[in-house]
């Protein structure tokens, strides 16, 4: 047979799981659009937390004691979050629809062709890159609102109740927004459908919630996706969920969604 | 081997492909012939696993493509030259599409430098023309040294040396043992490159067959008579079995007879003769032939046709 036969012996060609992970890790950081919008993810964050900071050191003086019980300093470096989660979303939402949309998605089908370990291979290349990126990313933020809140002495030690959880449960929320904007994108294989459905799922429906009396919208909203996701790095005011319930139940969602996600690509012509 | 059985393909109310069977062998070009919109490409995707079959059922190398464990060693396809992010370079694609299959990155350079694509490597695909698209399809179909080879209409916007090049390259494909299915709606090109031929028309099986019993098949070959004496002479030939048709004056086309009959008939009748002359159906005719049927659209305009099938 012919030498490639032979060099292949040690090296069979043959699809695992982790050999899809890797490709997927070089389609991730060979697109330009990819890489610029978790830049966009992490300036939003840092910027908005920072600018945020900023503004309530300017306004503390002429603030009323009612407006200053409002602050919290713990929370200050999570202000960036919604639109950090607006940039991770668009990104997950790319990840899959951009295939779509150029083609590609049947080049990766037909050399994977049980399909799964592709949805899976870019659901991990995205949690891990994102993670870690936003991760950085907020505790940049942490220290950039606490070295400007400093100024008017309200900053806050690393050690205080709620600071980790709040460094931390940020990128954990802003990563599984986009998993749920990429199980959007799988599902409806286009990018301005994935990109609305998103804004419409994270900013639309939650404002139309607050227009409803209290007694009813209430009990609803702390259940809805982005205000249970959320819930991790809250301070438990205003009647949101606990911390971790909330995010399980916004993890709850998403795998649901992920289920939904799978079983079409798995059995839908592409 | 791909082997396709009883395949039908419904989208909605409309029949794509409809109880298809047939078998492509290794070793040889097999030529998937058929207008545009008879449903190649369905089939094609069919048998790549990208589409489910309504009914029937498609095996590649006697096993389920979509099960198998080493995809990119068993088939390797080239679809519309648009199945690549635009927004990549063509390494980085072809990178990714090796890396799911393990196959090494060595590989990859490899046939870069084989479609002839290294000055362009690492450049972005959006700004790619046709022929350098199909390049790189292609490219991407021999990345996993497949057993076997489809390739749907390759020579699509590729230059006349482009043309050579996947003719030539079909044929070692082929004489290395493997399978090489190649679709196309240009009877010319597959002339030059198909020994075997399946030839579909709206989404039907016309015709599996090689190239040249195909062509005798189609016709019964004509022969060309000019005469002055065209009525006369038509009477003289007609009897159950043969067929005379006349486009011009003064011109007579018989098929079911010989030159050699057709002149010694016309002495015994005393009629001249100016012009007698065999001729062979060529690929397009004999396929215009059979699928004039099974043509998809059939209210285009008769140059646009022509087009088609055109070299």
């Amino acid at each position: 047979m012919s030498t490639t036969m032979i060099e292949r012996t040690g090296n069979p060609v043959r699809v695992t799981q982790s050999r899809v992970v890797a490709s997927e890790w070089i389609k991730f950081r060979s697109l330009r659009s990819t890489v610029w919008t978790l830049v966009a993810a992490v300036g939003l964050l840092i910027g908005i937390a920072a600018l945020f900071s900023a503004v309530m050191v300017n306004q503390w003086d002429t603030m009323d004691a009612g407006q200053r019980a409002l602050f919290d300093p713990v929370t200050a470096s999570a202000q960036g979050s919604t639109f950090a989660q607006l940039a991770t979303g668009v990104l997950g939402v790319l990840l899959i629809s951009g295939e779509y949309s150029t083609g590609m998605i049947r080049a990766s089908l037909t050399v994977v062709p049980r399909r799964l370990p592709v949805l899976w291979g870019k659901i991990a290349v995205f949690t891990a890159v994102t993670f870690t990126v936003m991760l950085v990313a907020s505790f940049v933020a942490f220290l950039v609102t606490q070295a400007v809140l400093a100024g008017q002495n309200l900053d806050v030690a690393m050690g205080t109740t709620g600071v980790l959880r709040t460094i931390v449960g940020v990128p954990l929320y802003v990563t599984v927004a986009g998993i749920f904007a990429m199980a959007l994108g799988t599902l409806l294989r286009n990018t301005a459908a994935g990109i609305s459905t998103l804004v419409a799922v994270f900013f639309v429906v939650p404002p139309l919630f607050s227009l409803l009396p209290s007694s009813l919208a209430d009990p609803i909203m702390k259940y809805l996706p982005n205000t249970a996701g959320q819930a991790v790095f809250g301070n438990g005011g205003d009647g949101s969920l606990a911390p971790w319930t909330g995010f399980g139940v916004f993890c709850v969602y998403t795998a649901v969604l992920v289920g939904f996600a799978a079983w079409r690509l798995r059995r839908v012509d592409v | 081997m791909i082997e396709v059985e009883n395949l039908r393909k419904e989208y909605g109310d409309k029949v794509a492909v409809d109880d298809l069977t047939f078998t492509v062998q290794p070793g040889t070009v097999t030529g998937f012939l058929g207008p545009n919109g008879a449903g190649k490409s369905t089939t094609l995707r069919m048998i790549a696993g990208l589409d489910e079959p309504t009914r029937g059922r498609v095996r590649v190398n006697g096993a389920d493509y979509r099960r198998s464990a080493a995809p990119m060693a068993e088939l390797g396809i080239l679809l519309e030259a648009k199945a690549v992010h635009t927004g990549r370079s063509a390494r980085n694609h072809l990178l990714a599409l090796a890396a799911t299959n393990g196959v090494p990155a060595r590989r990859v350079d490899e046939v870069i430098e084989m479609v002839g694509l290294a000055e362009v490597a690492r450049k972005r695909v959006g700004g790619f023309s046709l022929g350098m698209g199909q390049r790189l399809g292609v490219a991407g179909a021999l990345l996993g040294d497949p057993r076997v080879v489809i390739l749907d209409e390759p020579v699509n916007g590729l230059d006349p040396e482009g043309v050579l090049w996947i003719r030539n390259l079909l044929k070692a494909l082929a004489s290395q043992g493997r399978t090489v299915f190649v679709s196309s709606h240009l009877m010319s090109e597959m002339a030059q490159t198909a020994t075997r031929l399946v030839v579909v028309g709206r989404g039907k099986l016309v015709a599996d067959t090689t190239v040249d019993e195909f062509v005798s098949r189609a016709t019964g070959n004509g022969v060309l008579v000019r005469t002055p004496e065209a009525p006369r002479l038509r009477e003289a030939l007609l009897r159950p079995g043969i067929t005379v048709t006349s486009e011009e004056q003064g011109v007579l086309e018989v098929f079911g007879l010989t030159a050699q009959e057709i002149g010694t008939a016309a002495w015994h009748a005393n009629l001249p003769l100016y012009e007698l002359t065999s001729r062979t159906a060529s690929l397009e005719e004999a396929f215009m032939q059979l699928t004039h049927d099974a043509v998809e659209y059939r209210n285009q305009p008769v140059d646009q046709m022509k087009q088609e099938v055109a070299v």
